[in-house]
């Protein structure tokens, strides 16, 4: 039943545009009318070694493509169709991947392999084509070496394919047998050699059990060693990516390895080929990694048995490991600060070199700073700009008392460096050093400013200089005076920059307006910080911050007139509208917080609408976003005033409730409309038949980006509030949707900690609906109505105080949730409540937190408890 | 399976602008969230009445300028009963001038006489020595802190230690909820004396058991820094007054431990009773000679006058009521005497009848009307008490009839003679 496919897929590469076109209606044809068959085609095209390489590898790709996709409702359309063609079908198919793999042919061989892990990913969770890994193995002992090779390569993929608990660890340890055995040195043949290296990669994820027991893992970790001497640079290469892998897999068990890794990850930096030393160092940042989260999470001192202590490998291997990392900070590329790709060893050590200063914070200050002193002034500019990138490297991590003291020496060469140094790379690293100072040792929480009256002038000139600079320094000034700005947002009713805000203003502007703006994303960098300086800003600057509303507007008009754009143009324009948009918000934000400059703002809010409504007819998503998040400021600022716009601006707010495939835009537009409910409370009714009935579909939506789904149940909650019992009508579609999510999230046995993080985000969602629609009803007549759904609610409640991993978040909304419900069904719930456990235990523990949230929500509840039961 | 990319940021901030706006706004909304919430859980579902008039007679001077100095017989507003308006708490915190002295005036809950001692009164009451001194709610909100009297009337406008009582800095929430304490200022010690607790951040207290409210009371006032002596944000310190059950050893502690105030006598709560406004039986007070100075009325010099006196409501058909709820009517006063102005009046009790410990025939005097800043008459429980007394204290035989309304005399002469 096979058919012929070879000439169409052959047709299918061709030049020919038509012939092209043709060929692939014709295979699309053939899917459609037999999908059996044309599969069957598909996998013995691949088999057949008389065939092209080329049509048997776009056979096997087309094969592959039928099998998984990107988008996650696709993947499973794909998962069952496999899964309910006819058994025989499938062993046919399945004979012929297997077969491929002895083909002589290397391409035909690598295709095979991807697609058998396709197959094997499906099927053995459903216990499935059991004898597929016993053959592979047996395999392994074949003699011609391309068949070890195609066959190493399948349990790579495989591994990659299959989650860990589907196969049994009989099956594990002979992949891992056979893998490790082809990693040998007395492995021949190098091509086995790196398959067997980078299965090993995919492997390290099933090797738990392995790891555990110390004659296996001395060896796996021994093979690996040696294979990082192996004079093949690729599989030297692949050797340390499996040290990588393992340093944040199984970083509790690298203390016997870490000194003989020290040495060969030494000499791999200071000699090997640039590919193997960027992995020899990222296996330190890799470290560096897992110190910092462990130190974070448990402030050093560790107590608890199941979680992993941290070795302090990093403060161990300091003396011989900060040399290291500042050999490599001399080794720059010229032009790396222009090219946006560029990724090399200096670039790697110096990010190594920040990661160890976060790691151990002051013990780096002295093994860092006679390197620094010694090349700072060198006239070859690539010491003195390894010296700047060595300072600004340290300086998160060590404390502000080790710190201030030599930033107050160098400040003033830095800004003359900044100025004066005729090299471009040296002034970059300069200014980004600048930003890094500013950043971790400039604001309010300082004991002593290191911007005082007076440097500040000379700081601020001096900046402003170097934004007339080449593109990529500019850029890094900018940067610094956003940290600069951002460090005196709390600092009272008078800021320090109040003096130069209108010069900053115009030098920002200025530079949006270079020519050469576009590069080394320039323009991005100077809104961001005419942003953040419009953020910090205080009410003594107000009145030059509403003038910057028609300026901005103005901008944002220039690009809505109609010229003829390229493709390219276009995609530039569009970038600058979401810039202009996001300003916009910002300066919205900012005047909206206070009544006097809200009031004067508004004369300018029609413009501006009139403005994000001619942004929505144009087709960008990056701007969508970014005007939906300005108009939810706007709506934030005015309130019930914002009526107006709705009948203009609602088909463009169903709109974005509409994009699935952009699910940032739905995201923000469902927080808008939470913006709009409070702006709009009940005179948003009339939209709410429209809203609701996207909301309930955005839930049933499978394309839908999960993240999406929890801030969807929060908007009917703000749905709710906003218009009381008039949420009546959606209550038989909201709640059983409510029911169903709360069933699903309250259980979260055996689940990882992402699965955990989004089980509480859905919780949270839940409870904010809950607690919206029970609060909307309260004294209406129609609360009996809610009822028949508290048991349910109670219920919740109870259980996911009994999974024991819900977090602060959720716990405030829980026990608020109690609260309310006792609010508004008083006495009809009071017996149920009484019986809850989550009105007894529940509620004590909130009420015993530490968190000053939890505990007045608990204080709530328990208030209104004890209404509801003593009426 | 080609190489892993391992390019980490370089030279960049580790977040974006456009994350920081989403981030900002996310809080922002968050925080919106919040706040709606908040209001909504602050609308207490009591929602408590205000008689008020939808417009105030432009003459009425603003006695919140100069409380102290209130005239004495100012002529009494008119009441008209026309248009009720129904006012939560929270909009109440916010009236000024005549209409917040009007509704502040009616949210007190005030206790009966204890004519009677009330079965289980050893299980089901509290019983504490209230404070010599004004009672008054004090109300903070915005930042600032608010007495007023009985009548409605100023007592202080100061910064207080309460939450929102103050301009400060005060992390603990919305700067628009407000408290409210029902306290009795006592000038000695110049101190709030906090006997209830009716309105805490916004959350109503008036449905709550006085069990729960005295609970809340003595955990909340104290985490505030409100019981603190006074300094610059925190012009008068507060302080709880300790509360017994009312047992043998409770009774007796109340009525002759030693506090740190001067003693009016006792008050008795009943520990299931709700906030109740007005005069309620679920609130009983106690004075003898032995815990109050101010056993019986006195006159301005202090001295016990020679007649027994009561005040009562004069109602427009000459009817004279008592506070109580419903009223209790004695008689009528002859119509020539009533002048529009006049509101309460001062009546000399002649003679007194009981039938059946019922008040039956009393002989009413008329001895003038009533300074304006008194708020309400007498209550009938209040009236019997004071006759008693006034008949222990040896003045005049002014009742006839039944005596069992000294029951009640009997019991704490009896309770207090054993301690």
């Amino acid at each position: 039943m096979a058919m012929e496919v070879t000439q169409v897929l052959l047709n299918a590469q061709s030049i020919d545009g038509n012939v092209r076109k043709h060929a692939e209606e014709s295979l699309k044809q053939f899917q459609e009318q037999n999908l059996s068959s044309f599969l069957l085609s598909l996998s013995s095209e691949l088999a057949n070694d008389e065939k092209s390489v080329d049509s048997r590898k776009l056979g096997g790709l087309i094969l592959k493509n039928a099998l998984d996709a990107k988008e996650q409702h696709r993947k499973l359309e794909l998962v069952q169709r496999w899964l309910s063609l006819a058994n025989n079908v499938k062993s046919q198919i399945k004979a012929c991947l297997l077969k491929t793999l002895s083909s002589p042919v290397a391409d035909a061989r690598s295709t095979a392999s991807q697609v058998i892990a396709k197959i094997a990913g499906i099927e053995l969770p459903h216990k499935q084509w059991p004898e597929l890994i016993g053959s592979l193995l047996s395999n392994i002992h074949q003699l011609p070496g391309h068949v070890r090779q195609a066959t190493l390569e399948t349990l790579g993929y495989l591994c990659e394919e299959v989650s860990s608990d589907v196969v049994d660890q009989d099956q594990v340890n002979k992949i891992l047998t056979a893998v490790v055995q082809g990693m040998n040195a007395s492995e021949g043949n190098n091509d086995v050699r790196l398959a067997a290296t980078r299965a090993l990669y995919n492997a390290l994820g099933f090797a738990q059990a392995n790891f555990t027991n110390d004659m296996e893992r001395d060896y796996i970790m021994r093979v690996i060693c040696e294979a990082t001497l192996c004079p093949e640079v690729k599989i030297r290469q692949a050797a340390f990516e499996c040290l990588v892998s393992i340093s944040s897999s199984y970083y509790e068990k690298l203390a016997p390895y870490i000194q003989d890794i020290f040495s060969i990850t030494a000499k791999a930096v200071r000699e090997d080929e640039e590919p193997v030393a960027l992995q020899a160092i990222e296996f330190w940042s890799s470290i560096c990694d897992e110190e910092i989260d462990i130190l974070e999470e448990y402030g050093g001192d560790f107590t608890g048995d199941s979680d992993i202590p941290c070795f302090y490998f990093i403060k161990q291997a300091l003396p011989a490991l900060v040399p290291m990392l500042l050999e490599t900070l001399l080794k720059q590329e010229e032009d790396q600060d222009q090219d946006e790709g560029a990724w090399n060893i200096a670039m790697a050590g110096g990010t190594c070199l920040g990661l160890v200063a976060r790691t151990v914070g002051d013990d780096i200050v002295p093994l860092v700073m006679p390197f620094i002193e010694e090349n700072i002034t060198k006239p070859d500019w690539r010491q003195r700009e390894a010296a700047t990138y060595a300072f600004g490297s340290i300086l998160e991590g060590p404390s502000p008392d080790k710190l201030i003291p030599i930033v107050n020496v160098a400040l003033n060469f830095m800004l003359s460096a900044l100025t004066k140094d005729p090299n471009n790379h040296v002034k970059d690293t300069t200014a980004w050093t600048l930003g890094r100072i500013f950043e971790f040792l400039h604001g309010s929480t300082m004991d002593a400013p290191i911007i005082t009256q007076a440097n500040c002038q000379q700081i601020i000139t001096v900046l402003l200089q170097s934004m007339k600079d080449a593109s990529n320094v500019a850029e890094k000034a900018c940067g610094a005076l956003y940290f600069l700005a951002q460090g005196y947002e709390e600092v009272g009713p008078s800021s320090p920059l109040t003096p130069y805000f209108q010069e900053i203003v115009q030098a920002l502007l200025t530079v949006t307006h270079r020519e050469d703006a576009g590069e080394s994303r320039l323009r991005t960098a100077a809104y961001e910080t005419l942003n953040e300086v419009v953020r910090c800003s205080t009410d003594e600057t107000a009145p030059m911050v509403l003038q910057l509303v028609p300026v901005i507007m103005m901008e944002l008009h220039n690009t809505l007139e109609g010229q003829k754009l390229s493709s390219d143009e276009r995609e530039k324009q569009s970038e600058l509208q979401g810039l202009l948009c996001g300003c916009l918000q910002v300066i919205i934000q900012k005047l909206g917080s206070s009544e006097p400059t809200k009031y004067v703002f508004m004369q300018y809010a029609d413009q501006i609408m009139g403005l994000f409504l001619r942004i929505f007819a144009c087709r960008s998503a990056a701007m969508h976003e970014e005007a939906m998040l300005a108009i939810g400021s706007l709506a934030y600022a005015m309130g019930l005033d914002f009526a107006k716009y709705m009948l203009e601006f609602y088909k463009y707010l169903e709109m974005g409730l509409q994009n699935f495939e952009e699910y940032q835009v739905c995201a923000v537009t469902v927080g808008v409309v939470g913006d709009i409910c409070r702006a709009l409370e009940d005179k948003i009714l009339p939209y709410c038949d429209g809203i609701m009935t996207q909301l309930l579909k955005d839930l049933s939506s499978s394309q839908l980006h999960r993240s999406v789904k929890p801030p969807i149940f929060s908007c009917f909650g703000d749905i709710a509030l906003a218009i009381g019992e008039n949420f009546e009508k959606y209550l038989m579609y909201a709640m059983p949707m409510l029911q169903s999510a709360a069933d699903l999230s309250a259980h979260t046995a055996g689940a990882d900690d992402e699965m955990t993080e989004y089980a509480n985000s859905l919780r949270n969602g839940i409870l904010e609906a809950y607690s919206g629609i029970l609060q909307g009803f309260k004294n209406s007549p129609k609360t009996q109505l809610l009822i028949p759904y508290a048991p349910h609610i109670l219920q919740f409640l109870d259980s996911i105080y009994m999974e024991k991993d819900m977090d602060d978040v959720v716990m405030k909304t829980a026990i608020g949730v109690l609260g309310d419900l006792a609010d508004t069904l008083g006495s009809n719930a009071g017996s149920l409540i009484q019986q809850s456990l989550s009105s007894k235990d529940f509620l004590n523990e909130c009420l015993s937190s530490e968190d000053h949230m939890i505990k007045e929500s608990a204080e709530w509840a328990k208030l209104a408890i004890s209404r509801a039961i003593s009426v | 399976m080609a190489p892993h990319d391992l390019r980490r940021p370089f030279k960049r901030a580790a977040i974006s602008d456009q994350q920081r706006r989403r981030d900002l706004t996310l809080q922002r909304q968050a925080q919106g969230r919040r706040d709606a919430q908040q209001q909504a859980r602050c609308l207490a579902s009591t929602v408590l009445s205000l008689q008020s008039q939808s417009t105030q007679p432009e003459y009425e001077p603003d006695i919140e300028l100069e409380p102290e100095s209130l005239p004495d017989l100012l002529p009494e507003q008119e009441e008209s009963g026309a248009s009720s308006k129904d006012l939560d708490v929270r909009h109440a915190s916010k009236l000024k001038g005549a209409e917040a002295r009007k509704w502040f005036a009616r949210q007190l809950m005030l206790p009966e006489w204890m004519i009677d001692v009330p079965d289980c009164l050893a299980q089901d009451w509290y019983v504490f020595a209230r404070p010599a001194g004004k009672r008054c709610f004090v109300v903070s909100s915005n930042g600032t802190t608010v007495s007023r009297q009985r009548n409605g009337s100023i007592l202080h406008r100061f910064p207080s230690a309460l939450p929102n009582g103050a301009k400060t800095r005060d992390v603990s929430g919305p700067s628009q909820s407000y408290s409210i304490l029902d306290c009795i200022f006592h000038e000695p010690d110049q101190t709030y004396y906090v006997i209830d607790m009716v309105c805490w951040r916004g959350y109503s207290l008036y449905d709550c058991t006085a069990e729960f409210r005295f609970f809340w009371l003595n955990s909340k006032l104290g985490e505030t820094g409100a019981c603190s002596p006074p300094s610059f944000y925190h012009k008068y310190r507060f302080s709880t007054v300790p509360i017994y059950n009312c047992d043998q050893s409770g009774l007796s502690s109340a009525y002759t431990g030693a506090l740190p105030y001067v003693k009016d006598g006792l008050l008795f709560y009943n520990k299931h009773a709700h906030y109740q406004t007005g005069n309620t039986p679920l609130a009983l007070v106690w004075k003898d000679e032995n815990c109050s100075q101010y056993v019986i009325d006195t006159d301005s010099k202090g001295q016990v006058p020679s007649q027994q006196q009561v005040v009562l409501e004069l109602q427009d058909d000459g009817k004279l009521i008592t506070s109580d709820d419903p009223p209790v009517v004695f008689g009528c006063l002859d119509l020539d005497f009533i002048q529009k102005e006049i509101f309460y009046v001062l009546l000399l009790v002649m003679e007194v009848e009981f039938v059946d410990g019922k008040l039956e025939k009393v002989d009413l005097h008329y001895l003038g009307k009533v300074n304006r800043a008194r708020a309400f008459p007498d209550s009938y429980s209040k009236m019997l008490e004071a006759l008693i007394l006034y008949e222990k204290k040896g003045k005049k035989k002014l009742t006839t009839g039944g005596i069992q309304i000294s029951y009640a005399i009997c019991f704490f002469e009896h309770a207090f003679s054993l301690v």
